[in-house]
């Protein structure tokens, strides 16, 4: 048994992320490890990895205890982490990238000097190993993404890996070069170099892997080999829980009313041709993979990005420059995916918190003096009807609550500001269960009360619980629709994968 | 939901003797800490500090610590934006040459004194207000740094007041203006009742409007504040709209109380109006800050530079312990940020 993990659990705080995993992988072997955004995934490889260290539990590498408390310590050990973004220095050769670490020495009249001859030479011999026929001495950021993925797994065979971890290598590869990179696995795997492969698309992780992990909610909720798992199975196990508990039905149904139209919406680079509407006391949402232009889209129609071409319509009115204090005016809100930098004011209390975006309200006369005791009054209000939990609302600074809190601070500043537009990004990300469903029941009775909500989300299980339609996108346009109760989450997940596959290789 | 109540929160907190406590509190307020430093300072000092504790020097501490007062308070808005102005120097001198010309006798632009005194008075405040606009345009439409930026308008408008004047003092000036800083109004000198009013307006500003909860989210977190609606641009022009026009009334306690317009007037005062807002308490990086802070801040400032000329160390000695002491409350400032976020 090359690796071997039992009962292995993290938290964070008071949020369990990692509830008791057990997993064993042999020499040559290949283990997918899937499960939706959030699932604990990433927490566990970076446990392995040396990023951080198990709150309990056991981890045996060749029969004795593992314990690295570094990455460097886990590298040493022979585990090798490919992330998901390349850290590579782009300005530097191939070889000094391949050799950062440690550069071959060679001493002159006392001095440590690099030796570039030997440099070379090993440099390509690795870079024989992965098949990329390129002298090291060209700069990286000369490289095609597919080129700098092979120079990063050079440099992780460099250190004469036991185990190499792939964390969604696919992502920025065209069909054409993901090929080449399996048909890399496969001679690593000949060699007897075990593999960790992280990936949204199930169609690779079939053609790869020997056995299937699926992780759900820091539990490992199924384990088999690959002949016992089919695609739909992992599909399943990946977001199966019970719905209707987590999910409570609205009590009303969406307007005819339209609330927002979008018309060939297009910024270079970022989306293409959208072409959408949102009706009143609707919920839509945005399905697709990281980067497909789902946040670009609502930093673009709250006025935080530019567009190139398109119309937006708001109540039958055309936005012609929209900017974050029109948007407000025109009652939408916005929650951003980052909480920290572009939601809280971590140093202040939560009275500032939810008060600033509805604080013009609040200001009378000439000099604008703020009044303080209505302010005061309808944000613990809101706060309250937004169930945060806190000791007080005014001089305990927002960096002391927890994670769901803080969300709900935010949701509460919007809540303040009556919005009939509320675009959510990720809203229930990095989120314990609990604060989850109560976000769920508070967008449940915005709607009831008569906004209509645009959902972003990573977890589609939130939006087949919460969405009346459902738009798919992939490399910036809407590559499907799904409208309620038609929802199919494998054509969903098909539609969102959909344009990678048929990218042709460049 | 409250968790906790306040009566709850108070039960925690035991009244472990009232020493106890008051250390807890120094510990917990950079602001009351300050205060405490001052008072005690001022006690050792009128002890060891010879003609300290007089009423001359008393007086001397008043007039040497309002128009300070006033351009930290100034500063202070800028530096709760998150940014620094480093020009307040430039301005007081430009304000100082402005004023001269426009007040002297030699000039004698209009005949009346009380219509001089009120256009050289006006004139000098809208040309600090004028500097401190160009600043905030500079820093909030270019998105140039603060530093570069008020750096730059420190260096052209001293080099613009000397050129300008050919280096020359403007003298002459109107007796109803010299006589400013020695009359009083109903026994309240002139220069504290200037300072009196800055401070209130300013305090007003920040603690009761709009602009002064918009300018505190502006520098704690410009991206929220923006997303939030804040028109941040146009809250950190008036910033430094506002640190203009406080140097530019700082200069004219100064100008009166040296009886010349000087293009030179104010170029030492840079590292005590950065002192006392530091010492203070304001927060480097924007955000947080009290007025009365600065106000605390400035008063020991004063207290440092007068006991240390009494106590005969020389200017480059002073210079050394002030920037010791500047240095010491720039590494408390970043703990107390460190603990909040």
């Amino acid at each position: 048994m090359l690796l071997k993990l039992q009962n292995i659990r993290k938290s964070f705080g008071k949020v369990e992320v990692l509830k008791g995993i057990s997993l064993s992988l042999e020499r040559g072997q290949i283990l997918a490890l899937i499960g939706e955004n959030g699932a604990g995934k990433s927490t566990l490889m970076n446990l392995l990895g040396g990023v951080f260290t198990p709150s309990d539990g056991d981890m045996q590498l060749n029969g004795n205890a593992y314990l690295p408390d570094s990455p460097i310590a886990a590298q040493i050990k022979g585990i090798a982490f490919i992330h998901q973004e390349l850290n590579l220095f782009p300005n530097l050769s191939i070889a000094e990238n391949l050799f950062i670490n440690q550069f071959p020495i060679k001493k002159l009249a006392g001095f440590s000097l690099i030796d570039r001859r030997t440099m070379r030479e090993r440099a390509v011999e690795l870079l024989r190993q992965v098949g990329l026929q390129i002298r090291p001495e060209v700069k990286v950021e000369e490289l095609s993404p597919a080129q700098q993925q092979l120079v990063e797994i050079a440099k992780a065979l460099s250190a004469h890996p036991q185990i190499i971890i792939f964390d969604e290598p696919t992502t920025s590869l065209s069909r054409h070069e993901a090929n080449q990179l399996f048909e890399l696995v496969f001679q690593l795997k000949a060699k007897g170099i075990a593999m960790i492969y992280i990936s949204h698309n199930l169609d690779d992780v079939h053609l790869l892997a020997d056995r299937i992990a699926v992780l759900r909610d820091g539990e490992l909720v199924k384990l088999d080999v690959k002949e016992a798992v089919d695609i739909q199975g992992m599909v399943k196990a990946m977001v199966g829980r019970e719905m209707s508990e987590f999910f409570p039905a609205r009590k009303v149904l969406p307007d005819t009313k339209r609330l927002l139209l979008v018309e060939n919406l297009t910024a270079k680079g970022f989306v293409t041709a959208l072409d959408f509407h949102l009706n009143r006391q609707e919920v839509v949402g945005f399905y697709g993979l990281v980067g497909a232009g789902r946040s670009e889209m609502a930093r673009i129609l709250y006025g935080l990005d530019r567009f190139d071409t398109g119309n937006i319509y708001l109540n039958g009115r055309l936005i012609q420059k929209p900017n974050p204090a029109d948007s407000i005016k025109n009652r939408m809100a916005f929650l951003t995916e980052d909480r920290r930098e572009e939601g809280l004011l971590l140093g202040m209390d939560i009275q500032k918190n939810v008060q600033l975006a509805a604080l013009s309200r609040f200001s009378r006369g000439i000099f604008r003096r703020i009044d303080r005791k209505r302010a005061g009054g309808q944000v613990s209000d809101t706060v309250q009807s937004a169930k945060t939990r806190y000791n007080s609302v005014t001089g305990q600074p927002v960096s002391t609550l927890s994670g769901g809190n803080q969300q709900k601070v935010v949701l509460a500043k919007w809540l303040l500001t009556a919005p009939e537009l509320l675009i959510l990004d990720e809203p229930t990300k990095g989120i314990d269960i609990g604060a989850k469903r109560e976000i769920y029941g508070l967008i449940n009775q915005l709607v009831e009360k008569g906004s209509s909500v645009l959902l972003i989300s990573s977890e589609l299980e939130e939006l087949l619980g919460l969405c009346d339609r459902i738009l798919v996108m992939s490399q910036g346009r809407i590559t499907a629709s799904f409208t309620k109760p038609m929802f199919d989450r494998n054509a969903i997940l098909e539609a969102a994968l959909h344009k990678q596959s048929e990218t042709l290789p460049t | 939901m409250k968790s906790k109540t306040d009566s709850e929160a108070l039960k925690h907190n035991p009244e472990a003797g009232s020493s106890n406590k008051l250390i807890g509190n120094l510990l917990r307020n950079p602001e009351n800490t300050i205060v405490y430093v001052c008072l005690f300072y001022y006690l050792v000092m009128a002890f060891i500090a010879p003609g300290f504790f007089t009423v001359n020097n008393s007086w001397n501490i008043l007039f040497n610590l309002m128009p300070l007062m006033i351009v930290a308070v100034g500063q202070t808005f800028v530096m709760l934006g998150a940014g620094i102005d480093l020009s307040v120097t430039s301005v007081v001198a430009m304000a100082s040459i402005i004023g001269g010309y426009l007040l002297s006798d030699m000039t004698a632009l209009v005949e009346p004194v009380w219509l001089r005194m009120v256009m050289g008075l006006g004139a000098m405040v809208l040309a600090g207000g004028l500097i401190g606009f160009l600043n905030g345009l500079a820093v909030t439409r270019l998105g140039m740094p603060a530093f570069m930026v008020t750096l730059t308008t420190m260096i052209l408008f001293s080099g613009t007041a000397i050129w300008l004047t050919r280096s020359q003092n403007l003298y002459l000036l109107p007796e109803n203006f010299v006589n400013l800083t020695y009359s009083s109004l109903l026994f309240v000198p002139y220069p504290l009742l200037i300072g009196l009013i800055v401070i209130s307006a300013a305090w007003f500003l920040l603690n009761k409007t709009l602009f002064g909860e918009w300018l505190l989210a502006s520098g704690m977190n410009s991206k929220t504040a923006y997303l939030s609606g804040v028109p941040v641009s146009k809250t950190l022009v008036k910033a430094y709209v506002l640190s203009g026009c406080c140097a530019a009334v700082a200069s004219i306690l100064y100008t009166a109380r040296l009886e010349t317009g000087s293009p030179v007037m104010g170029q030492h005062i840079l590292l005590d109006v950065i002192g006392a807002v530091v010492i203070g308490g304001t927060s480097l990086f924007g955000g947080v800050g009290k007025i009365h802070w600065t106000v605390v801040g400035a008063v020991f400032m004063t207290l440092l530079d007068n006991s240390l000329n009494l106590l005969g160390l020389s200017y480059f000695l002073i210079m050394i312990v002030k920037g010791l002491v500047i240095l010491l409350a720039a590494l408390l400032n970043l703990m107390q940020v460190r603990k909040l976020t």
